[in-house]
């Protein structure tokens, strides 16, 4: 499928670079509907996989590459269920997603995140599958999830630890606290920093410096860069699933989507 | 050294620019999520505005509760 459109993302090949857009109302929240049709870029990427180079993937929407997973969504059907019988349904959804974050991390393309805006939470662990993350200086980066009785469940984890020091993951997962994109790239998360709204932009001019390399090249080289520490990324899941049943989750959760506050982005 | 009042004008300066609102209707007092009609997302934004506008980290959780320029140029001024 070289072109899909849907509700909440669209692909499109241009150039042998798929472009991934995210476009699912007010911020990208991902719940059910996004991740199913994550899935089906998933199936589409084992052809499209073959033929093009690089991905790019980056938000069409206002505020951001996303602001993380849907709390509501995820309140909404724990609640219905009872959240202490909420459990597999919340593993369900997390072993899916990883199905899905796994793919486009053993991608043999590279991959670029093109962020602007919030990087929250589930959007921050999107960002995190790429090989490569450029940022605008209006982007912004938090794992809130300690917020809400809860570690990130998308491979959130695993993933900053593998390209981060882990004084800079303690300091982002145990104060919450939101990081700007200067502060991103000193710490080696941004690869490159663009100005306000041109992070797309200059994601293309790299996915066509990526195309003159030889693909089974670049692909080797970054199996021998990037291995994907699955092992850390099933106890991510377990842990999660432990947290979940915990009452300061649902309190947490009720509080965010029950809040009228102005400020239930910030901690 | 800039000054707080160089601070506070500073900051109204970019508030009236980014979010559209005439610079004179601004005052240090005001409540900036009211007087700018923003939410906490676009909250945000400002937030890493000024970072980027005077150089500073500012975590979020520190201005939690702050709704006013003059408390948010303090913050600042702590971090310049």
């Amino acid at each position: 499928m070289q072109t899909y459109k849907g509700d909440t993302l669209s692909w499109e090949v241009k150039d042998g670079c798929i472009e991934l857009a995210l476009h699912r109302k007010p911020a990208n929240e991902i719940g059910t509907r996004t991740l199913e049709e994550l899935e089906v870029f998933v199936d589409a990427h084992e052809t499209l996989k073959h033929e093009a180079h690089a991905l790019i993937i980056y938000s069409q929407m206002k505020h951001g590459f996303s602001a993380g997973a849907d709390l509501r969504d995820l309140y909404s059907q724990s609640k219905e269920l009872g959240f202490e019988n909420a459990a597999p349904l919340v593993r369900n959804f997390l072993n899916r997603i990883h199905v899905v974050a796994n793919a486009i991390d053993a991608s043999p393309l590279t991959t670029i995140a093109a962020v602007h805006g919030v990087c929250f939470g589930g959007g921050f662990e999107l960002a995190l599958i790429c090989d490569l993350i450029f940022a605008d200086k209006m982007a912004r980066f938090c794992f809130p999830e300690l917020r809400l009785g809860l570690i990130p469940g998308f491979g959130g984890i695993p993933r900053l630890k593998r390209d981060l020091g882990n004084a800079v993951v303690r300091d982002l997962l145990l104060t919450g606290r939101s990081i700007n994109a200067t502060k991103a790239q000193a710490v080696g998360l941004v690869s490159q920093l663009a100005a306000e709204g041109e992070a797309l932009k200059l994601a293309r001019f790299t996915a066509s410096q990526v195309k003159k390399f030889d693909r089974a090249t670049s692909a080797t080289a970054k199996r021998f860069l990037k291995p994907i520490p699955y092992a850390e990324l099933q106890q991510e899941i377990d842990i999660f699933c432990d947290l979940f049943t915990q009452p300061a989750v649902e309190a947490g959760l009720r509080k965010f989507v029950e809040s009228t506050d102005a400020q239930p982005y910030l901690p | 050294m800039k000054t707080s009042e160089q601070i506070i004008g500073e900051i109204l300066d970019l508030a009236s620019m980014h979010f559209n609102v005439n610079r004179a209707e601004l005052s240090p007092d005001d409540d900036f999520f009211k007087k700018l009609g923003i939410d906490s997302l676009q909250a945000l934004s400002l937030l890493t505005r000024l970072e980027n506008h005077f150089s500073v980290e500012l975590p979020d959780y520190e201005v939690q509760g702050v709704s006013d320029f003059r408390t948010l140029a303090e913050r600042i001024e702590s971090r310049l």
